[in-house]
């Protein structure tokens, strides 16, 4: 039986590298084949509908599925990470000159963050700046860059916006993945020096390899032992990681999506069935 | 690295941020560390730990803590495997001197220096001629040395505005052999750009004379042509059959054998005519075009033959073959007219100088002398790749009447 794997296209290289998985793959014994989305919210529907056996998932897609999953009865896990997306940190961040030395000095400014469904750059780093009193909307005002909506944030254009924005004076902060700060000090978008981080949050994951329990164990185990499996030893493999941005797969968890869980609870994003309820949020 | 043994290794940034290069420092110290070793890392740069943890993370270290507040040291990072695995299976392209090219260059290092080290895993970018013997003469290296010291300015190294004035036949003539001499180094310029483009740059010297020879033909398409507007602003006539025998040149995808036809025996060949054209010219302005395009003519054949020397004393078949190669040349050659009466006449009328009869019959027996210096040049060179003499002598009858 053929593994049937889901994954967003939010750029064209997702095609080099599904095929190029799908080529290793099945040359080391897995029938796998994959289908690509326009966006999360259908591949999440389809893989708890058993359309799809396995997902490649952004976090906010995780935390979709397993509410639908729930709601359906269905069982899911996740198989594998990329050892990159582990740990990552978001950051408000300011110019250094600015007068703001806490996130509560923040008041009555206005905060630029990315995509309305990007975890890094809107939902974690806004229920931060919650958490430390500030209500978006009430007490903040926020300044959205709808780049990729549906992409959950996988396209680095809404955090590149919300930059722009900090550094031409329209946002008294911004919001953005760590590495993603690094990303536009380097690619000077942000000049060295013109930025200090206000705040920064505690460590989440990222993406994830989620499967339907309802598939046949016979080949979802194999997929996993398979990607685990992959060396870097092998230049094929190499190429692969290199274009998915990883070193290594390692074990799925979920202990890294608490803070994502939680952020989508207090905006609403989705109810705890699983459907859409963000306000104006059409992918 | 110089430090006490059993502390462990340390780096200090400074002031240095990860947006302005402090990954350079880290990298520079982690590359001399086994995976697990650990690095502490101190400096004062605002956003430090958190772009350390974020450059850290793509590259498969851990970052742990720096201590308490009272260390200097920001965090530790302990080194991953992830790097040494690349370039686990790397290997030298050979070396970067020409005593050290490979007999078979591996397709993978494609474009790769010579003598660089190789990650392996790139596709092969298909270079077809990648064997040492098929291309390579020792004397290439000397011979692109010579060719890139060599090149002359169109623009300065001929005398353009020299004053003369010719009798209009034999301008006409001169219009008529410079016409015919750029069809024929436009092939001249292509077969050798075609065939550059297939050889393994591992031997980049070959490649490298063949884009020079490819910008000699370049040069003197254009001193040729410039050279027949000069007064009169036209062009003389182009034969069906001189094409024809041309672009039989750019029908061989062998490179032994299009290297032959067209370095040994046809510019070999044309060696003579531009002799000839020099000895004859009637202005200075030809006179140079002629004298400088021979100097680079001289040296592709000195290639054409060096090389196919070398590939004849490793491979005896070769000789067979480049006898097959002229007689399927003169086989599809044999209905067309060859060369094109109207440059036949003019090499006459050039030779001649005047319409005096008896001039005229002198032309008409130097024309006739320059075909026998040709087919006893070519026989020469057949001879210097080690064909027997009557061999040779048959060979060259069957030359191409076009020269080229």
């Amino acid at each position: 039986m053929t593994l049937l794997m889901g994954a967003v296209a939010y750029d064209p290289k997702t095609v080099t590298i599904w095929t190029g998985f799908r080529s290793w793959l099945t040359t080391h014994g897995l029938p796998f084949d994959f289908v690509l989305y326009s966006h999360y919210e259908r591949q999440v529907e389809d893989l708890v509908a058993g359309r799809i056996h396995a997902a490649w998932n952004s976090p906010l897609a995780w935390i979709r599925a397993g509410r639908l999953a729930a709601a359906e009865g269905v069982r899911l896990h996740p198989v594998v990470a990329r050892d990159t997306d582990r740990d990552l940190r978001s950051v408000v961040v300011v110019r250094s000159e600015a007068p703001y030395h806490r996130p509560g000095d923040l008041k009555g400014e206005s905060v630029a963050v990315g995509a309305v469904d990007s975890p890094q750059a809107t939902l974690i780093p806004l229920s931060l700046l919650r958490s430390e009193g500030l209500r978006p909307g009430d007490d903040i005002e926020i300044l959205g860059h709808d780049v990729g909506v549906g992409l959950h944030g996988d396209h680095v254009g809404g955090e590149r916006d919300a930059v722009r924005a900090l550094m031409s004076g329209r946002a008294a902060a911004a919001c953005l993945l760590d590495a993603n700060h690094l990303l536009f000090g380097k690619e000077g978008t942000l000049p060295p020096g013109s930025t200090r981080i206000l705040a920064e949050t505690a460590p989440y994951d990222h993406c994830v390899m989620a499967v339907n329990d309802s598939a046949p164990a016979s080949i979802t185990e194999r997929f996993g032992e398979l990607l685990l499996g992959m060396s870097p030893d092998d230049p094929e493999v190499r190429r692969l990681f290199d274009l998915e941005g990883l070193n290594v797969w390692v074990h799925g968890r979920t202990e890294g999506f608490a803070a994502l869980e939680a952020a989508v609870g207090e905006v609403g994003f989705y109810d705890a069935a699983g459907r859409v309820t963000a306000e104006g949020y059409r992918p | 690295m110089n430090r006490p043994a059993g502390a462990p290794a340390a780096v200090d940034l400074a002031h240095l941020g990860f947006d302005q290069g402090a990954h350079l420092l880290v990298q520079r110290v982690l590359s001399g560390l086994r995976p697990g070793e650990p690095l502490e890392v101190t400096g004062n740069h605002p956003a430090l730990v958190t772009h350390l943890r974020a450059w850290c993370r793509g590259r498969g270290h851990l970052v742990q803590p720096g201590g308490d507040r009272d260390t200097p040291v920001r965090a530790v990072i302990v080194r991953g495997p992830a790097g040494l695995d690349r370039w686990a299976g790397a290997r030298r392209a050979g070396g970067p001197s020409p005593h050290e090219i490979v007999r078979n260059p591996e397709p993978g290092w494609g474009l790769a220096a010579r003598g660089a080290l190789v990650e392996d895993g790139a596709p092969a970018p298909g270079f077809d001629l990648a064997e040492r013997d098929l291309v390579w003469a020792d004397i290439a290296p000397k011979l692109y040395a010579h060719a890139a010291s060599a090149q002359w300015d169109p623009a300065v190294a001929v005398p353009w505005d020299a004053a003369f004035e010719l009798p209009a036949a034999v301008e006409e003539a001169v219009v008529q052999v410079m016409t015919y001499l750029v069809e024929n180094e436009q092939a001249a310029l292509v077969v050798p750009a075609r065939l550059l483009a297939r050889i393994h740059p591992h031997f980049r010297e070959v490649v490298q004379l063949l884009a020079v020879q490819a910008a000699d033909e370049a040069r003197h398409v254009e001193v040729f042509t410039r050279r027949a507007l000069l007064k009169t602003g036209r062009l003389g006539t182009s034969s069906a059959g001189g094409r024809a025998s041309l672009t039989t040149l750019l029908a061989e995808p062998d490179f032994a054998l299009a290297s032959f036809l067209l370095s040994v025996l046809g510019e070999g060949s044309f060696l003579n005519l531009l002799a000839f054209l020099e000895r004859h010219a009637p202005d200075p302005v030809t006179r140079t075009v002629v004298r400088l395009a021979h100097q680079d003519e001289a040296r592709h054949v000195a290639f054409g033959v060096a090389h196919l020397q070398h590939q004849a004393s490793v491979d005896p078949g070769l000789r067979g073959r480049l006898r097959g190669a002229v007689e399927r040349r003169h086989d599809v050659l044999r209905d067309t007219a060859g060369l094109n009466q109207d440059v036949l006449d003019s090499l006459v009328v050039l030779a001649a100088g005047s319409w005096d009869p008896a001039a005229v019959a002198r032309g008409h027996a130097q024309v006739g002398e320059l075909l026998t210096t040709m087919d006893h040049a070519r026989q020469r060179l057949l001879i210097r790749l080690g064909f027997p003499a009557d061999e040779a002598a048959e060979l060259s009858a069957l030359h191409t009447r076009n020269f080229m």
